[in-house]
């Protein structure tokens, strides 16, 4: 076994798209009877540890600078312009590196599974490498090309965030997209789909789009909603390049203006929305499973 | 097709060709011939935008260690950084901070796992769980900073909490930013992960290794230290090895809680490259990078030897 098949992202999207581990349904019940205490136990400490944090952000995201308890701080980033760019400034970004990891692994994907399986070492090899460099030090390798850039390549790429932060954010994110989408595919009868289609007279770009695509939905989704979740986060290598994205602008809101309460405000409703993300594909893989079951 | 290098190759893969069906054999012969040329051109946008962007900054840190200002090979940054106590002192408590933050979460995250595991695959619980480890595990190394801010901050609600109530000034033992504070905020990304690395793993345990202990006559516990403890033990060893690169390389936390300056290998690189004063800096953050790069490859090496072994039982 080699490492990658253990990292990270696969895991996560693992757990979202296969929940059902075989395992006698008898067996289970009388498990779970048996280890009922210690269960309860760990899960309710684990849930305080998390609840209690969260709930306090909830209450201290509630009292405005006068001390008054209003939404003000949620009502903040629709009057502070700044804030609201570094937003779209993200989520573009964010869209952007979710639709580009897709293209560059799906294909990729495919064509090692189907054609070049002895590369299926490589790939893994290749993509836990972004999981192993810490972001720290691809911002000092970036800022250093940043500083020394000609010309041409500073107006065409670091100029804008989208185009610099993009392609980065792209190969952060290739372990968690690679890793649920190898996944996906093992679990379809690849070849025989890629047949069949191929020889309705359909071309590789539409034996992709329409038929491999809707099979490993699931698989893929996981992996792009992954990638926003980590993108709409990553303050690391966007501060070191001096970008505004929306992270970096939520830790300047809190240490310039000192009102945390608009930064914890707007962490939890990103930490919603990325939850919510998460949480209904999995509704999704349950209904596919079904339907695929009987 | 008449080649015969080929058709005595069909004839070998044939049993494999033919579990997929009657046009399949055709297929896999054609493509172990000319196709797998064209094969590999598919590859190269792959490889080359990995190349640019990833291989891209690590040459430019790894060559940037090696040289002087003026482009000349030096071993002068590394000797700086193994003599200097700031950065000793930096590599230390990177250090103490990465295994306290690895060892902790993943007892408590192997918990939480088993006791996961232990329940209903479909249920409600255990799918809120699994998204929300994905939530905090890749999303959550600023924000959580804030929350953190919001509970434990000077102003937090449980430090007000505890003032009113039990007049226990928090603030007085336990400063946010400081190592240890942001390394308690680990614990909240990092057990996530050690959920996401072992649930494969306990998904993996047999209940039949159980039955078939428990009608050798093992009681639980000999169960547990016989059966269980061997088998899940590369994996949980693996899994901690991944929390630890993981800890060692987090920067976005101590960033967002007081600005980076914290005194972790990752701020010394932060700080020698907004260093604009003393020439020279931007190389000392490069053979720090270095340095961080040499550390991660030896965990990822063992995380790769104790993976090997848990192979051996599970899938």
């Amino acid at each position: 076994m080699s490492f990658a098949s253990e990292a990270l992202g696969a895991r996560e999207v693992e757990l979202l798209t296969a929940p059902s581990a075989p395992q006698a349904p008898l067996q289970r019940s009388r498990q779970r009877r048996r280890l009922r205490p210690w269960r309860v136990t760990i899960l309710v400490l684990a849930g305080l540890f998390y609840l209690v944090p969260l709930l306090a952000s909830v209450k201290f995201s509630l009292i405005d600078p006068s001390g008054a308890y209003s939404l003000s701080n949620f009502t903040y980033i629709f009057n502070n312009a700044p804030l609201r760019d570094a937003l779209y400034t993200s989520l573009e970004i964010a869209g952007l590196t979710a639709i580009l990891v897709v293209l560059l692994i799906l294909p990729t994907a495919v064509l090692v599974q189907l054609k070049l399986p002895k590369l299926t070492i490589v790939m893994e090899a290749v993509t836990i490498l972004p999981i192993v460099v810490p972001p720290i030090v691809l911002a000092a390798g970036l800022s250093e090309m940043q500083a020394t850039a000609p010309l041409w390549l500073v107006k065409l790429v670091f100029n804008h965030p989208l185009t610099s932060l993009t392609p980065i954010y792209t190969v952060l994110a290739m372990p968690l997209v690679y890793r649920s989408v190898h996944n996906g595919l093992r679990a379809i009868d690849l070849h025989t789909l890629v047949d069949a289609s191929r020889s309705l007279g359909c071309g590789w770009t539409s034996t992709i789009l329409r038929v491999i695509l809707p099979n490993v939905q699931t698989a893929v989704l996981g992996g792009m909603f992954l990638t926003i979740a980590m993108v709409l986060g990553e303050v690391v290598i966007s501060s070191q390049l001096l970008y505004l994205t929306f992270p970096v602008d939520m830790i300047q809101v809190s240490q310039q203006d000192n009102s945390p309460g608009i930064s914890v405000a707007l962490t939890l409703v990103a930490l919603a929305f990325t939850f919510l993300l998460l949480f209904s594909l999995t509704f999704l893989a349950r209904r596919r499973g079904q339907q695929s079951t009987g | 097709m008449s080649d015969p290098a080929a058709r005595t190759r069909r004839g070998i893969r044939l049993p494999f060709g033919a579990r997929r069906g009657a046009g399949a054999p055709r297929g896999a012969a054609r493509q172990r011939t000319g196709a797998s040329r064209v094969a590999w051109l598919g590859m190269v946008p792959f490889l080359a935008f990995v190349a640019l962007f990833l291989g891209g900054p690590l040459y430019v840190v790894i060559h940037g260690a090696f040289t002087t200002d003026s482009n000349r090979f030096t071993l002068s940054n590394f000797s700086e950084i193994f003599s200097q106590p700031v950065y000793t002192i930096a590599l230390k408590n990177s250090a103490i901070l990465a295994l306290w933050t690895s060892v902790g979460p993943a007892i408590f995250g192997l918990w939480i796992a088993a006791a996961v595991v232990a329940g209903n695959p479909g249920s409600l619980l255990r799918r809120v769980i699994s998204s929300a480890s994905g939530v905090l595990a890749y999303f959550a190394g600023a924000p959580l900073a804030f929350v953190w801010i919001a509970t434990v901050g000077n102003l937090g609600v449980v430090t007000v909490l505890l003032k009113n109530v039990l007049n226990f000034n928090l603030a007085q033992h336990f400063n946010i930013a400081s190592i240890s504070g942001v390394g308690i905020a680990y614990f909240y990304f990092q057990i996530p992960l050690m959920v996401i690395f072992i649930t494969p793993a306990l998904e993996g345990m047999r209940p039949e290794w159980e039955e078939a202990a428990t009608n050798l006559g093992a009681s639980r516990l000999s169960y547990l230290r016989l059966v269980v403890m061997p088998i899940l033990a590369p994996s949980v060893i693996g899994a901690t090895l991944m929390l630890f690169g993981s800890a060692f390389a987090a920067y976005a936390t101590a960033l967002a809680l007081q600005g980076g300056t914290l005194d972790i290998i990752p701020g010394r690189i932060n700080l020698a490259l907004s260093n604009n004063v003393l020439p020279g800096q931007d190389r000392i953050a490069m053979a720090l990078g270095a340095e961080m790069i040499v550390v991660v490859m030896v965990v990822m090496l063992g995380y790769w030897l104790v993976q090997r072994r848990a192979g051996m039982w599970l899938r």
